[in-house]
């Protein structure tokens, strides 16, 4: 996983709440094997809208989408992750998150920023004012900053760590297999196996 | 948590029971006892694996099938498939995407249900099914409609592909204790009014980000009255207001249903496992983080308007006018929704004309599913201009139907009985809806696009979706 310490870009304001991943990625590019390579299935429905605002030139190479409330409910696809960092975002912004996709975007260096909808509001207003508006997204202070507005955001200190250090689970994991082997150990007889 | 004495509830007792490893600040390490596999989800974790030169830790609690992207339908009705047959997919990409997981399985050394297998199907169909879903058990799957399996009390969520192979490699997960939460259902539910109804009026009420945080536990009367069937589908909507997991505590109703099942312990161990379920219900001075209550007596047939399972009503009501929602995001949603759903608002529910009706899916496409469609349609034929699909959730579901005589009274009324899979739930296979036709549909999603690009789909039970398909509009059984 890539590192996320800080990050200073241009944001998208994405006016609407519950977007599930169905709109970021739509099933039928859920049909590839591979990792990488989701960027035209981004947002694929709402593009063919010539006035969304993905199709808008001042905001072309933004990397913070700043979306409303329920941005990523639904399916568990990580393909939304993907497809979001195949075109350029390293952070979301959004009042709140789907559980499922907040999880896979901390495994994949895609910062899922929680703020108030007020804050977000704001950043919305400013950004269409002016699309060059630089934001900062700083997961070393925890903050969200805008000219001379911060805004503080939650995470958990072992989820920051990781991401700052950009540590593989399963690596993390693995220095504890003597813990597994040991609960392995315990399990009742009439626990299912399917082999 | 040896030695642990205050008073717990079931969410709890499961995780305490599966915690391998816990740390200050850290994340609890959860062992996993069951992980499935689907063809969609688990390519690119195969893939980590391989890089990393990795292996399955635990290939005897590993399942996986063939569901998402099957086809449901051979032009031939004299065709069987044959175990493992790969010939009707037409598509290369859905057709490499099984095949990546055949190989996979294969290299692996892993159990799949394929294609043609008297065990393939929705893979939350076949966990109860088989017996490999029982209480106190953790599952997961790269799906997110992986709580169906809490209706049988044991803790299930859905995961990410990172996270897939994580569990892969090691057979557990870093997870970080959610809140618990009850969902006390009072009173019972109606006569022609099922678990569909009761879990779309629990989403309307609370929203789609209502459970968010949370593990919920489903309890009360009405909850305790329901089948096994009817628990799954409650608990398979979990999602949709953003639970974490959605848990029932298992009772006599689950042990029945479980017993004699191909994975379910025999003997002595049926004895040590009974046990051992029967002190996971919550205790009796417990307490839960959050509470919700609802009166089932209250519930009447229900159905979503809008484009997210939260926007749902009555289906004696109507339309609804977005300028009366609360909350400015509300209206927005609202305003949005209508557009895509090309709705007026004030128009009476029973007046939308449909062009598809669809039974099926993880929420809806079991046996008892399958049945009350059946009787509602006894007698009817499906509405000129309409076309009614009828899917189960796994071949072992069409068998049983079939031996009833369920088949002949879909055709007879002029439904399509197909193979099971996840068909025109999710848009991803050959059935799906074309641009602007609406659909009453037993899925759990009713999202944009959801069942093809353009369609408009309200979320609907076995019986409404019946009555409507013969009457052409939405309908309740009554109406015909």
């Amino acid at each position: 996983m890539d590192k996320f310490t800080t990050h200073t870009g241009t944001a998208v304001p994405l006016r609407r709440s519950n977007v599930d991943t169905d709109q970021i990625i739509p099933a039928v590019y859920l049909k590839r094997v591979t990792r990488t390579g989701f960027a035209d299935g981004l947002f694929n429905a709402w593009r063919e809208d010539p006035q969304f605002v993905l199709n808008d030139p001042a905001y072309s190479g933004a990397s913070i989408l700043v979306a409303g409330p329920e941005f990523g409910t639904g399916s568990s696809r990580e393909h939304a992750v993907w497809a979001l960092r195949d075109w350029g975002f390293r952070a979301v912004i959004s009042p709140r998150f789907g559980d499922i996709f907040r999880g896979n975007a901390l495994k994949e260096g895609l910062l899922p920023v929680e703020l108030e909808l007020k804050a977000v509001e704001e950043i919305w207003a400013r950004i269409e004012s002016d699309p060059r508006t630089a934001v900062t997204v700083d997961l070393t202070a925890r903050e969200v900053r805008l000219g001379e507005s911060t805004w503080s955001f939650p995470l958990d200190d072992h989820s920051r760590w990781r991401l700052m250090e950009g540590l593989d689970d399963i690596g993390l994991t693995l220095r504890h297999a003597d813990d597994i082997a040991a609960y392995e150990a315990t399990r009742p007889s009439f626990k299912p196996a399917v082999a | 948590m040896v030695g642990v004495t205050r008073p717990r509830t079931l969410a709890e007792k499961v995780w305490d029971a599966h915690v391998v490893r816990t740390a200050e600040g850290e994340p609890d390490l959860l062992y996993i006892d069951l992980h499935l596999l689907h063809e969609v989800t688990s390519p690119q974790a195969f893939d980590g694996l391989r890089l990393a030169g990795r292996r399955v830790r635990r290939p005897d609690l590993t399942l996986a099938t063939e569901d998402h992207n099957t086809p449901t339908w051979y032009d031939d009705p004299s065709f069987r498939l044959r175990r493992g047959d790969l010939l009707t997919i037409a598509d290369p990409t859905s057709r490499t995407q099984i095949e990546t997981l055949r190989r996979n399985c294969a290299e692996f050394g892993l159990r799949l249900h394929p294609l043609g297998d008297e065990n393939q199907g929705i893979v939350h169909v076949i966990g109860p099914q088989l017996g490999v879903t029982q209480p106190g058990m953790t599952i997961v799957c790269g799906d997110s409609h992986t709580a169906t399996h809490g209706a049988l009390g044991a803790l299930a969520f859905g995961i990410g592909t990172s996270e897939v192979e994580h569990v892969l490699a090691t057979q557990t997960l870093p997870q970080a204790r959610p809140k618990t939460m009850a969902v006390n259902v009072t009173g019972e539910l109606g006569p022609g009014v099922t678990a569909k109804d009761l879990v779309l009026a629990l989403i309307a009420q609370v929203g789609t980000g209502g459970g968010r945080g949370h593990i919920v536990e489903y309890r009360g009367e009405a909850i305790r009255a329901l089948s096994m069937e009817g628990r799954m589908t409650v608990a398979n909507m979990s999602i949709e207001w953003g639970a974490k997991a959605g848990l029932i505590a298992p009772d006599e109703t689950t042990f029945a249903y479980l017993k004699g099942r191909p994975n379910a312990p025999q003997g002595a161990d049926w004895d040590a496992a009974v046990a051992y379920w029967r002190t996971l219900p919550t205790d009796a001075d417990a307490t839960f983080d959050a509470e919700i209550t609802l009166d089932a007596g209250r519930i009447t047939p229900f159905v979503t308007w809008g484009t997210n399972p939260g926007q749902g009503a009555p289906l004696g009501s109507a339309v609804p006018d977005p300028e009366e929602f609360v909350s400015e995001a509300d209206r927005t949603a609202a305003r949005r929704a209508l557009e895509y759903m090309d709705l007026t608002p004030g128009t009476p529910l029973r007046d939308l004309a449909v062009d598809v009706v669809f039974v099926g899916s993880c929420t809806n496409g079991r046996l008892e599913d399958l049945r009350a469609a059946a009787d509602v349609l006894r007698g009817h034929r499906v509405a000129d201009g309409v076309r009614m699909l009828v899917v189960p959730g796994s071949a072992a579901v069409r068998e049983a139907a079939e031996a009833e005589g369920l088949d002949k009274v879909f055709a007879d009324a002029g439904a399509e009985w197909r193979f099971a899979g996840c068909s025109m739930c999710l848009g991803m296979n050959p059935d799906t809806l074309k641009p602007g036709q609406r659909s009453a549909s037993t899925s759990n999603r009713n999202f944009e696009g959801r069942q093809g690009r353009g369609g408009r789909t309200h979320l609907v039970s076995p019986p409404v979706a019946a009555a409507t398909a013969v009457a052409g509009r939405l309908a309740a059984p009554a109406d015909l």
